[in-house]
């Protein structure tokens, strides 16, 4: 195919043109750019503030920032990074583009309440951007009371205000995905055909359903609190500060399930993929999803183990903690069996496959070890925990990301990015982690507290070997922001299935046309068939009814 | 859904009087003294037991399929997880002494 | 095209579907609607275990009649909510009208019963803030328990009011003929809504109204 052959087929990207095309699109693989776009202005945004905090961490003294300013970087880099890139990135972006497609459908079911979602997001990311620009927040990511809710003279109203706005957009994503996934597969497309990005999608939609409105009503009683004087959590009033962190983490714990769930979505797509073969015990795996979002609503407690929690409480949550941690082992020990006797390329989304795995397995085990009481007292709030929580973040759901938009890209493009550079930056990426982040276990274990600008000067060595790491991260994660860019202009032209790879997405051609499918595909056969081909597995059914 | 069937008015109408009378034993229990906990409970079930109609009847849920009522129940579900886990913690802390009616004098409120 | 066709949006197969599809994503909606009511309510189970005493005298504050006057106004109106459906199924378009007005009177009767409340709260110094006055030795959780009051009763407000306006776009529709027995989802989404709001009534009443009218 050349390229005056693709600009002459008809297509989701070149249908119309024009910034009300956009704007007012229902197209749900065009409001996959839209978030596309969004949650990459935040992720650079997240970052700068997390480059101004490693900056400053290089020497033991407070010399760049003074304390409250630093204070202020923390929050704002936990606010923007969590809410606007690690939440929304992959369900919006490659879950808005591909939850239709890989099901057979022409969209999601409610493509309005899709863009409404979009507009919500932005107006939410408007208004927490505001409350940086007026000077920010010094709460912490985390909003606890008292400080949050009387004591601060931050702007902490505008934040929760931003933080809460957003919500929505997930709790309207999920929606849209729960109806989608039960109400629109095509003929044939069982649940146990199902892809496992889809089976991840639904189960991450589960905790956006029931999870997100409870911070919801926090951050509303947080900033009532503030603007009414309302005495909620005063403790003057008999008010209970840690009633606030229960409220809190009943929702952000299954928030980084959110963050997770989706990127080992991907993960079972490229080692399929990548391997050439059939996940390994795919219904397990299923079943592994969903038991992964239900179990990660009854451990929250475990953020609250030296707060004032009971013992009682405390021990229940941290057995309910190992529990969690049974169906994620289980998925990495399904991946690994599928990588076993699998014909396996190296392709820059295998890496970041690859990559995960090994990053999210040092992040879970050492989950294990906070989840245990006696070792959480002493590293309860210091880098070991920042560590842990950015293995599984950054060396898991970013890579997630990352691997998938490499991986779909010619899809949503037609084009094919340059994959010396890809797996460069690749490379560069993981190293680049693991020198910002194994130091910190270290930092954490011997001591240093967490949110602190200063520290003891035996902690420089550490420190600077995390601010160097950082460097190199953030080197590797501008350079696909370029090459990627670069290859929508000047990339090769790719076909429908540049991978060869089975499912429904790479059935229709790149870019897909904007109803997806030009008759709706019957489905006979399940997910991963790498063992056949496409045309033994896909039948063309009737004309789409459009 | 259009497989349903139309419930019919006269099943409203027993459904609204049900309703109004569980209001008036609910609102006269309170006014005396059952001992215990039981003002607190039986408050609370005839309170479940008015949502339960309403659930059924008025919004049809007693004619719908079975994914209907997954996500009703999912909700309240979900709702007792999170009463649950933080009413366990509340019960069984070990208090020297909680503030009780009346905080410590030196807490003034800011 | 049939007349059923008209209503079908363009990604569905048919209308069954379309219409399957939406009162799913409505109950789906209701479900987070309940766990975001369930956060105040949780806090409210917990504060009330600890300060039962203080609580119960706060209660004996509300006006238990405007509270049982209000939760049988809101009773009939899900009555005329389910009426209102009802016509719709039966094609019958005068009633639809007439039931969906009904809907709306007793809901701004509700809300203007609402904001007598909260005049004579105001009245008695029980607002939270500065100006509350209320037994000393109980005074500062009693503060907690009209915290929560203002906290619930408002959000619950709100949502009556957001429903008022869905109803009043009912009705400007239904006078238009939109809905028939062939096609009326929007009428029975907005009664599963209307219905979920006199739910959280149906336990706010009792929690925040009858604590210690024993006493």
């Amino acid at each position: 195919m050349n390229l005056s052959e693709i600009e002459r087929r008809e297509h989701y990207l070149n249908v119309n043109y024009g910034i009300r095309s956009w704007l007012f699109t229902t197209d749900h693989k065009r409001i996959a750019w839209l978030y596309l776009l969004s949650v990459t202005v935040f992720f650079f945004i997240g970052g700068l503030f997390a480059t101004l905090m490693r900056i400053e961490l290089l020497t033991p003294q407070g010399d760049l920032v003074q304390a409250e300013t630093y204070n202020k970087f923390f929050t704002m880099h936990g606010v923007t990074m969590v809410f606007f890139f690690l939440i929304p990135s992959i369900p919006n972006v490659l879950g808005n583009f591909l939850v239709p497609m890989m099901i057979g459908a022409r969209d999601l079911a409610f493509p309005r309440l899709n863009l409404a979602s979009w507009y919500i997001f932005i107006l939410g990311g408007a208004f927490t951007l505001m409350a940086a620009a007026a000077g920010g927040v010094d709460t912490g990511w985390t909003f606890y009371t008292p400080y949050s809710s009387i004591y601060s003279n931050t702007h902490v109203v505008l934040t929760v205000v931003g933080v809460f706005v957003t919500g929505f957009s997930s709790i309207l994503t999920g929606l849209n995905f729960i109806v989608t996934i039960h109400k629109m597969r095509a003929p044939g497309m069982t649940w146990f055909r199902l892809p496992l990005f889809i089976w991840a999608h639904y189960a991450t939609s589960i905790i956006f359903i029931l999870g997100t409105p409870v911070i919801a009503i926090t951050l509303v009683l947080v900033g009532l609190e503030r603007i009414f004087r309302l005495g909620i959590f005063d403790p003057a009033l008999g008010g209970d500060p840690v009633l606030f962190q229960h409220l809190f983490w009943f929702y952000s714990h299954p928030a980084v399930y959110i963050m997770i769930l989706p990127a080992m979505g991907v993960v079972s797509e490229l080692i399929a993929c990548f391997s050439r073969k059939r996940i390994f015990g795919y219904s397990v795996v299923a079943f592994a999803s969903l038991a992964i979002a239900v179990i990660g609503f009854l451990v929250w407690g475990h953020h609250m183990f030296v707060a004032g929690q009971s013992v009682h409480a405390s021990m229940i949550f941290s057995l309910l903690s190992f529990l969690v941690a049974i169906p994620s082992a289980i998925k990495v020990f399904n991946w690994t069996a599928t990588l076993y006797k699998g014909s396996i390329s190296y392709d820059a989304p295998m890496l970041y496959a690859l990559g995960f795995i090994g990053l999210f397995t040092i992040g879970g085990l050492t989950g294990l070890f906070l989840a245990t009481l006696g070792i959480d007292v002493h590293v309860h709030d210091t880098y070991f925990v920042v560590a842990h929580f950015h293995y599984i973040m950054v060396g898991g759901a970013v890579m997630g990301y990352l691997g998938g938009i490499h991986f779909w890209w010619p899809k949503m493009t037609g084009r094919t990015y340059p994959e010396i550079w890809a797996r460069l930056a690749a490379l560069l990426i993981f190293v680049g982690f693991n020198l910002t982040f194994f130091p910190q276990f270290v930092l954490g274990y011997v001591g240093m507290p967490r949110r602190y600008h200063v520290y003891p000067p035996e902690f420089q060595v550490l420190n600077v070997m995390s601010t160097a790491g950082a460097s190199i991260l953030a080197v590797g994660y501008l350079l696909p922001l370029m090459y990627l860019i670069w290859s929508l202009r000047y990339g090769a032209v790719a076909g429908a299935n540049p991978w060869r790879a089975r499912g429904l997405e790479w059935q229709t051609p790149s870019p897909p046309p904007t109803e997806n499918f030009d008759r709706t595909p019957t489905v006979t056969e399940g997910a991963y068939a790498y063992e056949k081909d496409p045309e033994e597995i896909y039948t063309l059914g009737k004309p789409a009814h459009v | 859904m259009s497989s349903k069937p139309v419930v019919s008015v006269r099943v409203y109408v027993l459904v609204f009087l049900a309703l109004l009378v569980l209001t008036a034993v609910t609102t006269t229990i309170a006014f005396f003294d059952l001992g215990g906990g039981v003002n607190n409970a039986a408050a609370l079930t005839i309170a479940v037991c008015k949502a339960v109609l309403v659930i059924l009847y008025f919004m049809h849920v007693r004619y719908s399929d079975r994914l209907t009522w997954v996500f009703v129940a999912a909700g309240f579900f979900w709702l007792l997880i999170l009463i649950g886990g933080t009413m366990d913690d509340v019960l069984t802390r070990q208090e020297i002494s909680r503030a009780s009616e009346t905080p410590p004098a030196q807490l003034q409120r800011r | 095209m049939s007349k059923v066709e008209v209503f079908r949006q363009h990604h569905f197969e048919d209308v069954e579907q379309q219409h399957e599809a939406s009162w799913l994503g409505m109950w789906v909606f209701l479900a987070t609607e309940v766990m975001f009511f369930g956060g105040m309510f949780a806090c409210y189970f917990v504060y009330k275990h600890w300060y039962l005493q203080a609580f119960a005298a706060a209660s004996n504050h509300l006006d238990i009649w405007l509270g049982a006057i209000n939760t049988a106004v809101l009773i009939c109106s899900s009555f005329t909510m389910a009426m209102a459906v009802y016509s719709a199924e039966t094609n019958r378009a005068k009633p639809l009208v007439r039931y969906l007005l009904l809907t709306i009177l007793l809901g701004l009767v509700f809300l203007g019963i609402k904001l007598f409340e909260y005049h004579s709260k105001f009245e008695e110094h029980l607002v939270p803030g500065s100006s509350f006055k209320f037994e000393e030795s109980l005074a500062r959780p009693a503060e907690i328990f009209f915290s929560f009051y203002f906290a619930m009763t408002g959000m619950h407000a709100v949502h009556m009011i957001i429903g008022i306006g869905l109803l009043t776009a009912l009705v400007l529709q239904a006078r238009r003929g939109r809905f028939s027995v062939v096609y009326h989802t929007p009428v029975e989404l907005t009664g599963l809504y209307w219905h979920f709001v006199d739910i959280v009534w149906i336990f706010l009443f009792p929690l925040l109204y009858l604590l210690g009218r024993h006493v």
